[in-house]
């Protein structure tokens, strides 16, 4: 995987089949939640990331495993793209206890401490001032590290996405603050509920530097991402990606769809960032169809040990039903 | 050593906050106007000079924004002190507090806890009407994954604060407004920490308990000596944490006087006096031998002008014939 | 096994007072029965012989379970089952429906007054209507534990009652005092003729005839015997009078004979023993603890002239009789030496008046002077 402080993409062979190969996992893995989701093996509300795959895959290349993220609701895909075991993932999402936050969380509430991944929030923009104050503390510690935070369109309407781009340029925080703006907050169109739609513009209000990404377009999105990381490395304060992307399926899976075209979906999907980057690299001849067949094989075996991790991992005993709500202390007697 | 020094309550947690910002370079403050302006009530007035504009650090009008980077910078390893002006701007910081702070330790399994600790104003009794007055900490003391405490001494403003800080969790401290300038004795240097988790007897007594916290506490006491010149021997409990309660020291007590008396700052609909008065109902009712009583606010926003402000909120009179009415007197 | 509340399940036979062959008497005292609330005795309500005994000291029985077998001595009568047994010593309904009426009770008093054995009907409730600690309390101290043999009444706790219920009687009654000297050498003579027939141990004592003749002169003057509680007062149709009986070492009990007017010499005076022997022995039947409709305090010989006492809430009266001594006394315009006796009535003014007292007084001092035919 190419990581580090390099400002350029280098689309060599072994990396282009990683960021096809991330693209294809988080499909595929999205795909067989929705299965599992109609066998009731999954429960509550679970949202697909299914055509914004090129946004996780492509920001994950600029960060180091000491930065820090903050990722919204419709965070399978950055869990997998950071690294986070997919076994680990379904078992969350199954509610079991080998699950990444034991299984408290769902699908809406991944954590990893070991990948620095704070959550899975799911308040929309909530995630937005734990950003700015996990960069405040690496700021006060002297931590070269940056924090990055993702979050909808949806987010920019509220106060504390104000609040938090406006702390983060007041007090030169190291935050990389990606929009991923797929056009619609569950079923309200961003024409529908901003007085300007460009929500780069709302950024630029409180002099942070942003960018328009195509964020169908995983190369685009690593290459504005690392440019991005760098800046804020430098110690010169926040910066922001506008990434547009769509989803190709619902808000969540009891959504009929009422507020989009079938006709505009179908649209987006003749872009969507597998197509396109398996056709862009087949084209050039980067790649073959042997090697998406060994991908698509490799990323089933995968997907298959994560079904079987999360069938056969323990559910929680009912005994430990409110661990975890405080930290336990000595005197409490678990840590003595 | 009894050797003891008188400090107000501001200085109290002044001088807290700068103990604090001694021992623990991780230890910052955050929050409207507590750098150069000094405070809203002046506890942190001075501590700029002292330690700077990034230890001391002021915050734009952005409660939900502060709070929750607060919350961020205890995950990234700060012991952060977020001071918001008064409870009713804390409504503002409520998402951050209560599905953050209170929820990321149990979302996320065990592997992030918040050591976070958030000071604020309460109460009434000092004319600033229906939006700088309510006493809203039951709000709080609702919600599992947070420690509420709120000190009514000026010994406990000057040692609650260290042990809050060395809490893993979010820690809400209350300070009522009217007892800043409270004079009030305080052990030697050194000698000043206190826990976090027990409630205070204030008061011994036989006859009643009168269970209170934070600025009522002195009406609460007050009344109680007025009752000993009727003979009425109350015993007053200052529940010091809000949450957890401390079920313990009010059931010992319930039980030894048999009667109960509430007084409690908040609206009596869904109060933490209807919670202590259930618990002490689950916990100790063969023991009673009257009817739990409340002294709780009436239910009305605080009004402005001074009587109706007084007649809003309990007084000693109100707390004695609460206590008279146990007695069936 | 008879049951004596409605929470009980089971009783365990203490002892059995009388033996298979005995004569007994409507009112005897058959058994002694442990229960959860303490001991009981059972009493029983028919004349007739004791057949057998179906139980041994020791043994649980059901409630319902049959103890004893008692021959009535009608050929109808069928000796066993429950209601040819024994029941409950209080009469427990009729005293209770009036005091149960509005009564309020604390969870503090239930649990004690539970723990104690006590029955919570029977204790008088605050000027609220409410029985709370203090009450039970007053009410044990001046009960005793209820009917446990081996029971002792706490003289501190006693005194702690006696001041409770006095302070609260000094406080919520407003009393009033009627006195007259009485000459009661009728009495005296009669007592002593009446004593030289009988054997020593059937000697009377002349509180008997003077409670009996106080009692039936109250059933004339019905606003000095009920009980007055949330501002009503109840007059009683018969005389319970509550019987002052100072205790060794301190502290005074008032416990209950029930309808005194109705009993003859000899059945007072048994009652009588019975009574002081079970106050010293701490052994009292519920039925005693509370009922008084009013009370009788005999100063007693070598004492005082005059007692000024005071009522026992609920009741509206009490009675208080000096020692008896030779005094110059003026009868048909000449001096001659007569046996006085000082007795006044404390009255509660909500209820009667003076006059009442007044009354009461001359009735009894016309009946005093002819005990042959009171």
């Amino acid at each position: 995987m190419a990581t580090g402080t390099d400002t350029k993409v280098h689309l060599v062979r072994e990396h282009a089949l990683d960021l096809l190969k991330q693209m294809v996992l988080i499909r595929r893995f999205e795909e067989k939640s929705a299965e599992l989701y109609s066998a009731e093996k999954i429960r509550g509300f679970l949202h697909l990331y299914i055509g914004e795959e090129a946004n996780a895959v492509g920001v994950m290349q600029a960060l180091g495993p000491d930065d820090a993220i903050v990722a919204t609701y419709r965070e399978h895909g950055h869990a997998l793209a950071r690294g986070l075991p997919p076994g680990e993932i379904m078992a969350e999402m199954y509610g079991k206890a080998s699950g990444s936050s034991r299984g408290r969380g769902g699908s809406m509430h991944i954590f990893d401490a070991r990948h620095r991944f704070y959550g899975g929030n799911a308040i929309v923009g909530g995630g937005l001032p734990l950003a700015v104050g996990l960069a405040l503390a690496d700021k006060m510690q002297d931590n070269n590290r940056v924090t990055c935070c993702f979050f909808g369109e949806g987010a920019a309407a509220e106060g504390e996405f104000h609040e938090s781009l406006n702390l983060a340029a007041l007090w030169n925080l190291p935050v990389l603050f990606i929009c991923e703006n797929n056009g619609y907050a569950m079923g309200t169109a961003l024409e529908r509920s901003e007085s300007n739609p460009d929500i780069s513009r709302h950024a630029e209000a409180y002099s942070i530097a942003s960018e328009d990404v195509d964020g169908m377009n995983v190369v685009d999105v690593e290459a504005a991402a690392r440019r991005a990381v760098a800046a804020i490395r430098t110690g010169n304060g926040p910066r922001f990606l506008e990434n547009k992307t769509y989803r190709f399926r619902a808000h969540s899976m009891f959504d009929a769809e009422l507020y989009r075209d079938k006709a505009e979906v179908e649209q987006w999907k003749k872009i969507g960032p597998v197509v396109r980057f398996t056709d862009w690299l087949v084209e050039s001849g980067m790649i073959r169809q042997a090697d998406m067949d060994t991908i698509e094989q490799e990323v089933e075996q995968i997907i298959g040990d994560a079904v079987t991790f999360a069938e056969q991992a323990p559910w929680e005993p009912v005994e430990d039903l409110t661990r975890d709500v405080m930290t336990p202390t000595a005197q409490d007697g678990v840590l003595s | 050593m009894t050797a003891t020094r008188t400090l107000t309550y501001r200085e109290a947690i002044r001088e807290a906050l700068r103990e604090a910002m001694q021992r623990d370079e991780r230890v910052f403050l955050m929050g409207e106007d507590v750098g150069r302006y000094g405070g809203a009530y002046a506890c942190s007035k001075g501590l700029i000079e002292e330690f700077g504009e990034a230890r001391i650090r002021d915050t734009p009008l952005s409660e939900s924004g502060f709070t929750g980077a607060g919350i961020g910078a205890a995950l990234g390893g700060m012991r952060p002190i977020v001071e918001i002006m008064t409870v009713n701007f804390s409504l503002l910081a409520l998402d951050q507090i209560v599905n953050t702070a209170a929820t990321l330790r149990h979302m996320s399994g065990g592997q992030f806890s918040v050591p976070l600790v958030i000071r604020m104003a309460t109460g009434a009794g000092r004319q600033l009407a229906a939006q700088h007055s309510h006493s809203l900490e039951c709000w709080f003391a609702h919600v599992p994954g947070l420690r509420v405490v709120a000190p009514a001494t000026v010994a406990d403003a000057r040692g609650m604060l260290w042990t809050a800080l060395q809490d893993p969790d979010p820690v809400i401290m209350f300070e009522h407004a009217t007892l800043y300038n409270d004079e009030g004795e305080v052990a030697a240097e050194g000698q000043v920490s206190c826990d976090l988790d027990n409630a205070a007897i204030r008061r011994t007594g036989k006859d009643v308990s009168l269970i209170t916290y934070s600025g009522s506490l002195k009406k609460t006491l007050d009344a109680a000596q007025q009752l000993s010149e009727e003979g009425v021997d109350c015993e007053v409990i200052d529940l010091r944490s809000l949450r957890p309660l401390d079920d313990a020291t009010i059931m010992s007590s319930v039980s030894k006087t048999a009667r109960a008396v509430i007084v409690d700052e908040g609206w009596r609909s869904g109060s933490l006096a209807g919670e202590i008065s259930a618990r002490i109902q689950e916990q100790a009712f063969y023991s009673l031998d009257a009817p739990v009583e409340r002294v709780c606010s009436v239910e009305v926003p605080i009004p402005y002008p001074s009587h109706l402000e007084m007649a809003a909120t309990p007084q000693a009179e109100g707390i004695m014939a609460a206590v008279r009415k146990t007695l069936r007197k | 096994m008879p049951s004596l509340g409605a929470d009980m399940d089971e009783g365990t036979l203490v002892e059995w007072l009388k033996q298979p062959g005995d004569r007994i008497h409507k009112g005897d005292i058959l058994a002694v029965v442990e229960t959860q609330k303490g001991a009981i005795e059972i009493e029983v309500f028919s004349d007739g012989v004791f057949r057998d005994c179906l139980a041994s000291p020791g043994d649980r029985v059901p409630v319902g379970e049959v103890i004893a077998i008692l021959d009535s001595g009608k050929a109808s009568a069928a000796p066993t089952g429950k209601a040819a047994l024994a029941v409950p010593v209080a009469d427990a309904k009729a005293l209770q429906e009036p005091l149960a009426r509005g009564r309020k009770v604390t969870p503090a008093a239930r649990r004690l007054a539970q723990e104690s054995g006590m029955d919570i009907s029977r204790v008088v409730p605050d000027g609220t209507g409410v029985v709370g600690l203090q009450q039970v309390r007053a009410h044990a101290a001046i009960t005793g534990p209820p009917a446990v043999p081996t029971g002792r009444i706490d003289l501190k706790e006693m005194r702690k009652a006696i001041a409770a219920a006095m302070a609260r009687s000094k406080r919520e009654i407003p009393h009033y005092y009627v006195s007259s000297d009485i000459d009661v050498t009728a009495l005296m003579d009669w007592l002593a003729e009446e004593n030289a027939a009988r054997s020593v141990a059937d000697r009377l004592l002349y509180a008997v005839p003077l409670f009996c003749i106080l009692a039936r002169t109250l059933l004339e003057t019905s606003e000095l015997n009920g009980q007055y509680e949330a501002g009503e007062f109840s007059p009683s149709q018969s005389v319970h009078a509550g019987i002052a009986i100072a205790m060794r070492g301190g502290g005074l009990i008032a416990p209950a004979i029930r309808d005194v007017a109705g009993k003859g010499l000899d059945e007072l005076r048994v009652s009588l023993t019975d009574l002081v022997g079970r106050v010293r022995s701490g052994r009292l039947r519920s039925s005693e603890l509370s009922g008084a409709t009013v009370t009788f305090s005999n100063l007693g010989e070598r004492t005082a002239d005059t007692l000024m006492p005071i009522i026992y809430p609920p009741q509206v009266a009490i009675i208080g009789c000096g020692q008896i001594a030779p005094r110059p006394w003026v009868k048909d315009g000449e001096v001659h030496i007569r046996q006085i006796m000082s007795i006044t009535v404390a009255g509660d003014h909500r209820v009667s008046d003076g006059r009442s007292a007044a009354r009461f007084l001359s009735r009894l001092e016309k009946r005093l002077a002819k005990p042959e035919v009171s």
